[in-house]
Order: C-alpha cells, then structure tokens, then sequence
C-alpha cells in the first residue's frame, strides 16, 4: 500500500484513504509504522479526509500509532475526520486520548 | 412478526470480504431510506460482527458466513450474522470494551460499536458450534407528512 505523506519540521503527515477495516488495516498499520520509525517525527498528523469508511480497527491504529509517538515524546494528531469515522472514534472514547480535528463543515 | 422481505448471503471467511459484506447488507437497506449516518452505523456494525467471525470464530482456517436480513413492520432493519467457528466460552466477557484476544491488530470494540450503533444487539454462543449476532436497527421515517 502506498500512503502519501511529507515531513515538514520534523511533522509527519499521513494521508489515510479509502475504506480501513480489518483487511486493510494491518497494511495500514505496518507503513505508518514504517514511516514513523524512518523519520521520527516530534509530531504525527493522520490525514483522514480521504477515508470513506472506518470501523474499530482504526481504533487500533490510532492506539498503536499513539503508542510509538509517545516512545519518542511526541504528539499525534487526527485531521479532517469525517461523520462515519468520527462516530466510531467517539464510540471507542478516543477524544479522551487523541487531538481530533473534525472535519470543517463544507459550505 | 412476518417480516416485508429478506435475503441472506454466504461467502467464506476471507478478510476481502469484509467490505462484500458491508456492502450487501448497505444495498438492502436502501429500501428503507436510511440517511448517510443511518447507513454508516449499520455498515460499521456489519463490519465488526464479520470481522469477528474471520478473526476469531474461523482464527486458523476459512469457513462460512452467513448474512441474513428482514425488513420487519415499523422500518426495522433486522441483521443476522451467523458463523460454525470455535464459538465464544464468555459471551459477556466478550462484549466489554478492550476485551480481545486479537492482539495488537485489533482494539476489542468491536462489540461496543455494534451495542451503541444499532438499537439492540444479541450474542448467542455454543463453544465448538458457532456464533450468532442479531442486530436490529430502526430506520426513522424521512419525508412524510404527520
């Protein structure tokens, strides 16, 4: 699987896509961890708007993902997350844990 | 309670048919209308009951799935997930938050989500038998004059 990211003052961007379910997830997984061992960032942002949709094995992710940023002390970020996905993150009490960025409104 | 129409679906417990499976139940749901967040509750819970059966239910081999779907009266979607997997010794276990024997790939939610996004939710288990997980779902009435 190929994720788009870039790097800008030791912040790493990830842009998640499509539809992440089990399937999908432990590709997922294994390149942002990849990635994140590669650059050890301060800070990691997971670009979510472009996934269509997300069940608890995002959440794994997220916790995973989680996990490895605070080995380095660093911070992780959750951006542009859609309705779906964000319903599954509040179900799963992720707001209490990670910095979420809803999706904004479009007008 | 007679139900207005059905349909069931098998496949093998392959992991790429995860979003087969979301998919199907998606399209005979349309019928009763369901808004854009109605329809992703209802495929994110699909998804948790078949991603238990392939993680859990059939762990080291393949085996089938079978979905099952009634619209019963009052706009009620009616969802049977049913597998002839291992089976679950502590189905109450099973459903609290974080419990999973899935390791690090899976966050043991998958029964949460499924409880708080469909309007009831039953497990029922026989250890060497298999696993059934019964969904039911009320879709609100859109677009008629009260």
């Amino acid at each position: 699987m190929n994720l788009t990211s870039f790097l800008q003052e030791k912040q790493l961007t990830i842009a998640l896509r499509g539809e992440i379910d089990h399937h999908s997830a432990r590709d997922i997984l294994r390149v942002v961890s990849n990635k994140i061992d590669l650059y050890l960032p301060l800070a990691c942002v997971l670009d979510f708007r472009e996934v269509t949709f997300m069940d608890s094995s995002g959440i794994a992710i997220v916790i995973s993902t989680l996990r490895k940023m605070r080995e380095l002390s660093g911070r992780l970020m959750l951006r542009d997350v859609p309705p779906q996905p964000m319903k599954v993150l509040r179900a799963s009490g992720m707001e209490q844990i990670v910095e979420i960025e809803e999706r904004s409104v479009s007008v | 309670m007679k139900p207005e129409n059905s349909m069931s679906v098998e496949f093998p417990s392959r992991s790429a048919n995860e979003a087969l499976a979301r998919a199907v139940v998606a399209c005979f749901a349309a019928q009763l209308d369901p808004t854009l967040d109605e329809l992703g509750d209802i495929k994110t819970a699909v998804s948790e009951a078949v991603t238990n059966c392939i993680v859990h239910a059939y762990r080291d081999t393949i085996g089938p799935i079978t979905i099952r779907c009634r619209v019963l009266p009052d706009n009620v979607l009616d969802i049977l997930v049913k597998d002839k997997g291992c089976g679950i010794a502590d189905v109450a276990a099973a459903r609290k938050p974080m419990f999973t024997t899935g390791g690090e790939e899976r966050s043991g939610m998958g029964f949460t989500i499924m409880e708080s996004f469909m309007t009831s939710l039953r497990v029922t288990s026989r250890p060497g038998k298999g696993t059934s997980v019964h969904m039911k779902r009320r879709i609100v009435r859109r677009g008629q004059a009260d």
